[in-house]
């Protein structure tokens, strides 16, 4: 599996939410890359800070490595008082996120729309 | 070659409660309703037809498997408290006055793998030898600590059988009782070991309390090779992969998800779940079971089936 079997869309901006967008494998190759790509990002996703969400509607498969990126990612930002998301799971990669639980460390929403809206909530 | 699970509980021994055995005998009897059970090969039949987690238990002795190889010396691995029922299996097997050779191999020294060994009856019988291998230096001290006051009544130096103490070398294969038996350092409070043993072009690994660092594509590379082609690896799946890489980090232990992806990348043949969380009841522990089968099937692509089971306490697995 080649490096570039995941890519990282442009930031947007959604509703004052940063949306992140990988796409492809994020797999033992490919999780460094999204590692190396959010840990700017995160920077921003502080208390007061724009809330941060990945779009992985465009992610068909994610190993144990990439669920690993997302926990840190996850925890980074709640511990600078910071909110995390992820939205528009495929069904299979729904299916890994529940197995491995991770849908109990991060708020996983069906929609990016939903997600922007929960995360500015007052 | 065979392999017996002895104790198959990760950190503490547990037992059924009252309240899980009632729990059984109502789903069993709820099942029974309607049906024809007139002698008792019907309600065997029938009861061998109830799922597991009401007709059985996975079990709560602490970590103990025997690996048979047809020889006649016998191999285990650790010293949790299934070693008491293995030592009474074979007294009642061999009696007292036939001499026994032990191998057992210790994957490290905390007491959920040592706390059986008061208790193995062929320890206290004169004529059996008992070789205890594995690769802390300080192997017999612990083994020794728990006789005598005040854990209890028992001095080592009162044992009959005689005990040896045998310290390898991690990635140095020996041969022991007709196998050949590699020891690997793994990631644990302490060093923990894990064991390959092949014989007859079978192969079995036992890696528990073992925590894996995603991080550390080296590593991975290494525990890869040492599940290579395995016909069954027994594997530290105490806990979900989220709890590993967050508040169970560096626990020294490992999940279900990340033992599925290192057999798939090894080539390995069979998966058992093995030390089992000890909050998990048998429901949860046949739902993980569950989920992790489908796990290995959706994340297959165009690799052989690796056959999950769940490690239980009685369980004997034919490779």
């Amino acid at each position: 599996m080649s490096d570039d079997r995941v890519e990282i869309l442009p930031v947007r901006i959604v509703s004052g939410v940063t949306v992140v967008s990988p796409q492809g494998r994020i797999d033992h190759t490919g999780a460094p890359r999204l590692s190396a790509a959010l840990e700017p990002i995160l920077k921003g996703c502080k208390a007061g800070g724009p809330p941060l969400l990945l779009d992985l509607s465009g992610v068909d498969y994610i190993s144990s490595m990439g669920l690993r990126v997302l926990v840190v990612a996850s925890r980074t930002a709640s511990g600078q008082g910071g909110k995390f998301g992820v939205a528009a799971l495929q069904p299979l990669v729904q299916e890994v996120f529940s197995i491995a639980r991770l849908n109990l460390m991060m708020p996983c929403y069906v929609e990016v729309e939903a997600g922007c809206a929960q995360l500015t909530a007052p | 070659m065979k392999v017996i699970f002895w104790g198959t509980r990760g950190s503490l021994p547990v037992a059924l409660t009252a309240a899980d055995v009632r729990s059984k005998v109502i789903a069993a009897l709820t099942a029974a309703q309607g049906r024809q059970l007139p002698d008792s090969a019907a309600l065997s039949a029938f009861v061998d037809s109830l799922p597991f987690v009401s007709r059985g238990t996975f079990g709560g002795n602490s970590s103990c498997v025997e690996i048979v190889g047809g020889g006649s010396e016998h191999l285990l691995c650790d010293l949790g408290s299934g070693v008491r029922p293995l030592g009474q299996s074979k007294i009642a097997t061999y009696g007292p006055a036939r001499p026994q050779l032990y191998h057992v191999f210790l994957s490290h020294l905390h007491w959920d793998h040592l706390m059986g060994f008061p208790f193995f009856v062929p320890a206290y019988i004169p004529g059996n030898r008992i070789v205890i291998h594995g690769c802390h230096q300080g192997l017999e001290d612990a083994v020794r600590l728990q006789f005598g006051i005040p854990c209890f009544p028992v001095d080592f130096g009162t044992l009959g059988a005689n005990i040896e103490f045998d310290v390898m070398t991690p990635d140095e294969p020996r041969e022991i009782a007709g196998f050949t038996v590699t020891p690997k350092l793994q990631l644990h409070g302490g060093d923990s070991f894990g064991y390959r043993f092949e014989r007859f072009g079978k192969t079995v690994v036992y890696s528990t309390d073992s925590e894996h660092k995603l991080d550390n594509a080296q590593e991975r590379q290494k525990f890869v090779d040492f599940f290579r082609n395995a016909d069954l690896v027994i594997f530290d799946a105490m806990y979900s992969l989220a709890e590993a890489v967050s508040v169970k980090a560096d626990w020294g232990h490992s999940s279900n998800v990340v033992g599925v992806e290192l057999c798939q990348a090894a080539g390995a043949r069979r998966l058992a779940l093995f030390h089992h969380e000890p909050v998990n009841d048998d429901g949860r522990l046949a739902l993980l079971l569950e989920e992790t089968r489908r796990f290995e099937e959706i994340t297959r692509e165009n690799l052989a089936p690796l056959e999950i089971i769940s490690a239980y306490d009685g369980l004997t697995v034919d490779l």
